[in-house]
Parts: C-alpha cells; sequence; structure tokens
C-alpha cells in the first residue's frame, strides 16, 4: 500500500473510530487525543505489519488502551472518578462499529459555542484526521497557537456536554453551520497566497474530501450535493486559474480547454440529479451559477441571463450584499453596463460593503465597459489598494493598467457570496 | 486573518510617565501577551531599540552607504509590535484596546492587515 493510500484510509478512518469512542465513553476531549495516537501508532506500524482485515477495529482497540493510559496518568480527581466507573480495557470486539458516527462528529465540531476558527482547526483535526501540526503549517500559524486553539475548543465542547443526539431543529442548524466550515476550507485553499505553497496541506481538495464523505452519509441533502457540485466545478478550473508566472487569469480570459472537463461532467450530472428532486437552496443556486459558465464553450457564449436569474434567487434567500454585486456584473453582461450600475448603486452604500474592495471593481468595470476609461482606472486603483488578496491586487492593478486598451472582462463572482 | 498591531511611542510622553505608570504598562503588555496566547490568536510580538541605534541603508550606482538614525525624523516612531490571527477586524480592534498604550494620551495603537506571510518557522523550509 502506497503511502498515500495508507494516509488517505486512516483519515477515512479518524472520524468512525472517534464516534465510536465518544459514543461509549463522552469525553470528547481525551477521545480525540486518543485516536490521533492510535492513527500515529497505525502510520508507523502498517507499513511493516500490513493493514489489518479491519482497520477501524484496530484502530479503536488501540485508541481504548490509549485512553485507559490518559486516564491513569490523569490526576483530576473527576476524571479518575469517571475512570472508575468505565473500564475502556473491558474485552476488545475487532469488529467494524455497526454505525458511522462520522457525521455526529461533525457536527460536534461546530458546536455554537465555537468561534469559525476554532471550528475549523477542530473540524479537520477530529474529522479530517489532520495533525495539529499540518493545520498550523495551512493557517500559517505557529503549531504551538492552533495546538491551544484546538484543545480550548475541545474543552468547550466537553463543557457543553459532548451530547450527539440532537434534536431535529438544532441538527438542521448545525448541519448548515458544518456547509459552511467546509466551504470556508475550500475558499482558504483555493485562495491561499501566502508562503511557499509546496509543503502545504491542500485544503481544497481536503474540503472535497469531507463533503464528498457528507454527501455519502446524507445523499438526499440538496444542500450537501449542492456544496459539492460547486466545489468540484470550482476546482476544475485551477489548472487554468493561473499563469506560469502564477499570475491570476480571471474566468472570461481562461484557456477552457485546459478545465477538467470530466470533473466537469460528473459534477453537473450530480447537480441534474439534485435539482431535480428538491427544494433549492443557496449552495446549490451558485452551483448552478457554476455548471453555467462551465457549459460555455467560450466565455462569449455565457448565458449571462441565465446568471443574472440565479443570483436573483440567490438573492432571495441570502441576506449578502455581495450576491448583488455579483448580480450587478451579471446585468450588466446581459443588458448593458448602464443597468449594472443601476443595480450596483442600490447597493453601494451597503454598510457592509464600507471597506470591501469589491464595489470599485465592479464598477471600474462597468465603467470601463462604458467607455468611460479614466474613471474605470480610479476605481480599478482603489480596489487594487483596498483588497487583501496579493494576486487580486496584481490583477487589479494590471486591469488599470489596461482599461481603455483592451476588452473588458467582468471581474469573477465572488466566491465569499 | 492576521493583524500587525503597531506600538506608536513618542519617547517625551513614555519619560513622563512616573514609575508606578511605566510598571502597570509592562504589567499589562503582560496580561495582554497571556490572554491572546491561552485564546489562540498569538502569533508573535517584538519591541524595537530606540530610533537612534536605526540606521538607513541605501544603494546608488552599486555604492552602499549607510547613515545613522531613522528614514523619518518624526516625535513618534514605531516601538514594538504584535501579530495577531483574529476571525474579524473588530476582533483586531478589541485587542489592540486590550494593550495599555491605547489609554495613554499621546501614544497610538495601530492595526493594519496582513496581506502576506513566510518564515517566523510558520512554513516549512522547501527540503534542498
Amino acid at each position: 500500500m502506497s503511502d498515500r493510500a495508507l494516509e488517505d484510509l486512516l483519515r477515512r478512518c479518524a472520524p468512525q473510530v472517534l464516534g465510536v469512542l465518544v459514543a461509549r465513553y463522552r469525553q470528547f476531549d481525551l477521545c480525540e487525543d486518543a485516536v490521533q495516537e492510535a492513527l500515529l501508532a497505525a502510520a508507523t506500524g502498517w507499513p511493516e505489519s500490513g493493514v489489518p482485515e479491519e482497520p477501524v477495529g484496530w484502530l479503536v482497540t488501540v485508541a481504548r488502551r490509549r485512553l485507559t493510559d490518559l486516564w491513569r496518568s490523569d490526576s483530576a480527581r473527576r476524571r479518575r472518578e469517571e475512570a472508575a466507573a468505565i473500564d475502556p480495557g473491558e474485552a476488545v470486539d475487532l469488529e467494524a462499529p455497526a454505525v458511522d458516527d462520522s457525521l455526529e462528529m461533525l457536527l460536534l465540531c461546530v458546536h455554537p459555542d465555537l468561534t469559525e476558527a476554532s471550528r475549523i482547526a477542530l473540524t479537520l483535526r477530529a474529522v479530517g484526521g489532520l495533525t495539529t501540526a499540518e493545520i498550523a503549517r495551512a493557517f500559517l500559524v505557529p503549531e504551538a497557537t492552533m495546538a491551544q486553539r484546538i484543545s480550548r475548543a475541545k474543552a468547550t465542547i466537553e463543557a457543553g456536554g459532548a451530547v450527539f443526539t440532537l434534536p431535529d431543529d438544532v441538527r438542521t442548524e448545525r448541519l448548515a453551520a458544518a456547509l459552511h466550515v467546509l466551504y470556508l476550507i475550500f475558499n482558504e485553499g483555493y485562495t491561499a497566497s501566502a508562503g511557499p505553497g509546496l509543503t502545504r496541506v491542500d485544503l481544497s481538495a481536503e474540503a472535497i474530501r469531507l463533503t464528498r464523505m457528507l454527501h455519502r452519509l446524507l445523499p438526499d441533502d440538496g444542500e450537501v450535493a449542492g456544496l459539492l457540485v460547486l466545489m468540484l466545478l470550482t476546482d476544475a478550473r485551477r489548472r487554468a486559474r493561473t499563469d506560469a508566472d502564477g499570475r491570476m487569469i480571471a474566468l472570461a480570459e481562461q484557456d477552457r480547454s485546459r478545465w477538467d472537463h470530466a470533473a466537469i461532467g460528473d459534477a453537473t450530472a450530480l447537480l441534474e440529479r439534485t435539482l431535480v428532486r428538491r427544494r433549492v437552496g443557496p449552495y446549490q443556486l451558485q452551483a448552478a451559477i457554476a455548471a453555467v459558465h462551465a457549459e460555455a464553450p467560450t466565455d462569449a457564449d455565457t448565458d449571462w441571463r441565465q446568471i443574472e436569474i440565479l443570483y436573483r434567487l440567490l438573492e432571495e434567500c441570502t441576506d449578502n450584499p455581495v450576491v448583488t454585486l455579483n448580480r450587478a456584473v451579471a446585468v450588466g453582461m446581459a443588458y448593458g453596463p448602464e443597468r449594472g450600475l443601476e443595480v450596483l448603486d442600490r447597493v453601494a452604500g451597503d454598510e457592509r460593503l464600507a471597506r470591501h474592495h469589491r464595489p470599485d471593481a465592479v464598477r471600474a468595470h462597468l465603467l470601463d465597459r462604458l467607455g468611460e476609461h479614466e474613471q474605470a482606472r480610479e476605481h480599478y486603483r482603489r480596489a487594487a489598494r483596498a483588497t487583501l488578496n496579493l494576486a487580486e491586487k496584481r490583477y487589479l492593478e494590471d486591469r488599470a493598467r489596461r482599461a481603455g486598451s483592451a476588452a473588458t472582462p467582468p471581474p469573477d463572482d465572488d466566491l465569499g457570496a | 486573518m492576521k493583524y500587525l498591531i503597531i506600538m506608536q511611542i513618542d519617547p517625551a510622553v513614555l519619560e513622563s510617565l512616573t514609575e508606578a505608570q511605566g510598571r502597570e504598562i509592562e504589567a499589562g503588555h503582560g496580561r495582554f501577551m497571556e490572554e491572546i496566547t491561552r485564546t489562540g490568536e498569538m502569533i508573535g510580538t517584538q519591541a524595537l531599540a530606540d530610533p537612534s541605534r536605526s540606521a538607513v541603508v541605501s544603494v546608488r550606482n552599486g555604492a552602499t552607504t549607510v547613515t545613522d538614525g531613522p528614514f523619518v525624523e518624526a516625535k513618534e516612531y514605531m516601538g514594538g509590535f504584535y501579530v495577531v490571527d483574529v476571525e474579524t477586524p473588530e476582533r483586531a480592534y478589541e485587542l489592540a484596546a486590550m494593550i495599555p498604550d491605547a489609554a495613554i494620551e499621546g501614544l497610538a495603537i495601530e492595526v493594519r492587515p496582513v496581506v502576506f506571510t513566510s518564515g517566523f518557522g510558520l512554513t516549512e523550509p522547501e527540503a534542498s
């Protein structure tokens, strides 16, 4: 078995093993530590001994032994008392667990008492099976900082009681929070601009892996499928998104032959299967917009009227001014820049966009198309100064230089919608 | 998102503080560091020497000149900084307000977003 295959297997097992332990012993914090150590033991031992027939069973057994050790060494009286009540050293069953509690583990990691950053870190560790060091590197923070964040998050969950039989309404909320966390992990990987990329964990791939897992566990949930399709379609454009020097290429100017058309085919087929059957939510709508782009053989073939309609539906189900900015672009493309500016003016004063670079980027594009090149340049420069993403800054500076002298491709839809 | 929290210092203001005030500021920074370490928001901090220890290095036509003193002659200068990793700009401002200097007339805490990070042990060096 290759290193990569072994790692994939271990990380697939991680939330299942944790699920078994938490279901039995409740103590999320210690159980999670024990699982990490069991994964480490497997990663070092299996290449020599071979993969056991029941990997999950093996890991549960080792994690339980480790848990006993952790209990013994833990001096807190409360924990000693609880340890006395349940003996993890009891007879061991080496069978795979009857239920897969990976979903429950994910819903636990997005506990409402946690900050978003903590939910992300804990999800990657407890559900994704990444080590603290890997997560720290992915977010460019010191390992000690990440370790502290994770251990605080675990303590918070434990204080709230690691309950995982949730009432339906809570469950619905938690699932929405989990989708948002996966979406943020994907975006972090997709827009990462800092540091040498070589040794960083691929967060986009990790988000896709976890969303696939979620889709497997909840095949009938349209929003889970929608998020997966959105990620797959966005990721399919990855190779065409930057030039040889790593500079950003806007969707409109990408070489579409470099898109991963097999992945696009699979993703749109999945989208069609889910759209037909289910109530449409924000992730499905964003996936549908990505699909309209994916279907166009060239930028000029893009069905902007369709995109405009989809953004209008998206506006109805979210209260996010960025959606309206995206719609302004679509209106501009479908019905002319004057109409686009009308939509933009309606949302430009929104306080939530006050320090955002995007209203200027959209205005610059629309003005450029109107022939107001000087004004366009000024707004491109303003947008370039305000953005916190270096690749985007370079792109906008370049647009400012080219205003009036070249085609004026629409700014990409903001993934932060 | 990472922010640089800059302590803008006026030496004359610092010199006019009483000893007790000075000690209180030091203790306040200690408490601040403890707090952001506990919350998992601390990336690092450094305090800088007096600007009289600064030197400006410039290269013109291949020749290097080193001039003593800061680049800009000013009353205020950067005395040190914290780098924090926080969820929102509001949280960065909240942290900035916890730094004792923020409460002293004539000193300032400036907060600016970080857009690129490398080194500081945050990234693994590429295999050579």
